[in-house]
């Protein structure tokens, strides 16, 4: 398999084909996070700098293990600390990371756009860990692989709610894009607020009740709600968010039977998901960490051997 | 009488048959007659047109020269460059300079920059701060800033969100000078580079909606009416914006309007990719609203045409989106984007001379050219058949953002005069 992409900025650049090799690539490499030694020697001698201009603890780490699980060296730059505190353009950091000559760049930035910006600057692999509000493709592709560990390979008739900020996730526009390119029905449900004004050109349908929008669902996504949120005037208060939105074991009453419920965390507890929902039984929200990393060595592999593969093809 | 100096011979002329002839002396229009091969003007310079247009030279109400404070986007000297190169002979430079042109000094050293650099124009008409430092708490000195060469204030950039202070602002200008009004509800678009609408939510892009823009100008007509004082409305650039004014102009509201050609002639699509050289403030639109502006443009609802000449320099617009500033440079490439639009007969050459040249004047009462006897020779020629290539060497001003780079462009300047001096000639200038 010839990957081809040198970049992964979103997963509307990747086909149903590529959707496959992603899965069965990680398929293939979570059996090694269940070994006694959890490393093998796929990426020896790769370096992978973890650029993060935003703070961020579970992305970045399970990327850096997922590195380190395929023996590639990883090192850590973020904003603070970095020259880009001191004034420096991100042009200019780009190309002082590109001149050390490292295999990958994994990137999280606040400014949607950013990922892209970089890799048309870069000749390495530039794999998005989050931009601004646009994307974040190996969480929508962590997801994926968690949902398919459940149902199967063939998501066709499913019913996906996604619940929470949507205007400000890139985790929702990137989950959006894949889950109805594999035929997923996927619903909208936030206060009109926490929507993006033209919210149905995603390609989903919106909701402004929750009732309605966990009617047969056989997933909710619960999203992280930004608690500067109500500062910015988009809420009254995180009570009233609750009141209305979060998401618990009585309002799941009349989704599917055996709803599944997920959340890319961090969560606030009481908000976003009632605390015995989000350690309930259907909650699948740890095993989308696991999933994580497994995926993420996966975009890596795949990615940082690309050259490799098209020179002795 | 003077003998003629200056002759533009076998030229067309937008709303006329056939082709003509130009015969200036002294820097004023002797009289323009139809062209007769025989005729002989000895002691002038004759310009043969060879059936190129012969257009009066442009007004451009709205620019962004950088200077001073900002020489590395712009100067006074590369922007009139520019401004002969696009066709124009009189340019108004808004306030945002560093220091902000709010007293007399700063008018007076950019005229005098304009001066020194281009002593037989294009012309230099500085606009005068409303508010000192644009800052919105208090009136600049609008007598003073007339005095020292001012046309008209305006807080452009930083919209003046107290509506007491924008009231008196009206009031005390009224029997000074034009208030030019930058249209933003400065609440609803904090930090937006993108219309808010289906390209803002594909793209996770903070969005300014139209009504951001539109409620600033419903506020500006109802200041106008209630206190008959007079406002133009900058960059208007969506339909909302439009059938407010035309409700106004209906009433007899003391209101004119400007659009630019970037708002006629691309829409918000045009930031696939997370392009930066088409991010502007206010953003690109909808296609609905660039076809309402066309409209209201030739109905005369939006009186004249502005480029919003906004230079930056390359590593300002190489960033991500949201860091990149606002604006694009217009100057160089006004008159040939706009003819896109003649050559789909959406537009004529006569509304281009009537919007980019004639009414821009009248409202800021600027000398410009009807080709009547003793107009000042202010005019450009035009081949609207050249195709060009817009590249950073095309381009006179010190800006290279725009989002046409690369793009071919059918129709071209090449050669302006202002007062009868020849300021531009392509066939001397190259590229």
């Amino acid at each position: 398999m010839n990957w081809p992409h040198k970049d992964l900025l979103d997963v509307s650049q990747l086909s149903r084909e590529d959707v496959d090799v992603v899965m069965r690539t990680a398929a293939s490499f979570r059996e090694i996070n269940a070994r006694p030694v959890k490393k093998v020697p796929t990426l020896k001698g790769k370096s992978v700098v973890l650029f993060f201009a935003e703070p961020s603890t579970r992305t970045k780490t399970s990327f850096d293990i997922a590195g380190k699980r395929l023996s590639a060296d990883t090192f850590g730059l973020a904003k603070s600390g970095s020259s880009l505190q001191k004034g420096e353009t991100l042009k200019d950091t780009v190309l002082t990371l590109q001149a050390m000559n490292p295999d990958a760049i994994v990137m999280r930035h606040a400014s949607s756009g950013a990922a892209d910006f970089v890799a048309r600057r870069v000749s390495c692999a530039v794999i998005n860990a989050g931009d601004g509000w646009h994307a974040h493709p190996t969480q929508a592709l962590l997801d994926l692989f968690t949902l398919r560990e459940v149902w199967g390979d063939d998501l066709v008739g499913k019913t996906v709610t996604i619940l929470g900020d949507v205007a400000h996730s890139r985790v929702a526009r990137s989950n959006i894009r894949l889950l109805t390119m594999l035929g997923v029905t996927v619903r909208l449900c936030a206060p009109r607020t926490l929507l993006p004004k033209d919210a149905r050109a995603l390609g989903a349908k919106v909701f402004h009740e929750l009732e309605p929008a966990l009617e047969n669902a056989d997933a909710v996504m619960c999203l992280r709600l930004q608690l500067e949120r109500q500062e910015a005037g988009l809420l009254p208060d995180l009570r009233e968010y609750a009141r209305r939105f979060c998401l618990t074991k009585a309002r799941l009453k009349n989704a599917a039977p055996d709803v599944k419920v997920l959340h890319p965390g961090p969560i606030n507890r009481g908000v976003e998901i009632a605390s015995d929902l989000a350690d309930a039984g259907n909650s699948l929200i740890l095993d989308q960490v696991a999933s994580g990393v497994a995926v993420r060595m996966a975009i890596l592999y795949l990615h940082i051997t690309r050259k490799e593969k098209g020179e002795t093809a | 009488m003077t003998p003629p100096d200056l002759v533009v011979a076998d030229a067309a002329v937008p709303g006329r048959d056939g082709r003509w002839t130009l015969v200036c002396a002294a820097g004023q229009v002797l009289e323009l007659v139809p062209h007769d091969p025989a005729a002989r003007f000895p002691e002038a310079r004759v310009i043969e047109a060879k059936g190129q247009l012969l257009l009066p030279a442009m007004t451009d109400a709205h620019t962004h020269l950088r200077e001073p404070g900002q020489e590395w986007k712009e100067d006074i000297a590369s922007g009139l460059a520019a401004a002969a190169g696009g066709g124009f002979s009189n340019i108004l430079c808004m306030a945002n300079t560093d220091p902000v042109n709010d007293n007399e000094s700063v008018t007076r050293l950019m005229l005098r920059r304009a001066s020194d650099a281009w002593p037989h124009g294009p012309r230099l008409f500085p606009v005068g701060a409303l508010t000192m430092g644009l800052a919105g708490k208090q009136l600049a000195p609008m007598e003073e800033l007339l005095a020292a060469g001012c046309v008209a204030f305006s807080n452009d950039g930083e919209p003046v969100a107290d509506t007491e202070l924008f009231r008196h602002a009206l009031e005390y200008a009224a029997d000074l000078a034009p208030v030019i009004d930058h249209c933003e509800d400065p609440y609803m678009a904090k930090g937006a580079g993108a219309n808010e609408g289906v390209m803002s939510a594909r793209l996770g892009l903070r969005g300014q909606p139209d009504v951001a823009e539109a409620l600033q100008v419903a506020r500006d007509i109802l200041l106008a009416e209630y206190l008959n004082a007079p406002v133009h409305l900058a960059h208007v650039s969506c339909r909302r914006a439009v059938e407010l004014i035309a409700d106004a102009k209906r009433r007899g509201a003391p209101v004119t309007a400007e659009t630019c050609p970037h708002y006629l002639t691309m829409t918000d699509a045009a930031l696939f990719g997370y392009d930066t050289m088409a991010k502007v403030n206010p953003p690109l639109r909808t296609d609905d609203d660039r076809l309402a502006l066309i409209q209201a443009l030739r109905e005369g609802v939006i009186d004249i045409l502005a480029t919003d000449h906004a230079p930056h320099a390359a590593h300002e617009k190489e960033t991500p989106f949201e860091d990149a500033k606002n604006g694009i440079t217009g100057l160089d490439t006004a008159l040939g984007s706009l003819w896109e639009l003649v050559r789909l007969g959406q537009l004529t050459a006569e509304d281009i001379a009537q919007r980019f040249a004639w009414r821009p004047a009248e409202i800021f009462k600027l000398p410009h050219c009807r080709f009547a006897p003793g107009d000042p020779a202010d005019f450009c020629l035009f081949d609207p058949e050249q195709s060009w290539v817009v590249t950073p060497e095309t381009l006179r001003s010190k800006g290279k953002n725009t989002p046409l780079l690369g793009q071919s462009l059918t129709g071209r300047v090449t050669l302006t005069a202002v007062n009868g001096h020849v300021v531009y000639e392509l066939a001397r200038a190259g590229a």
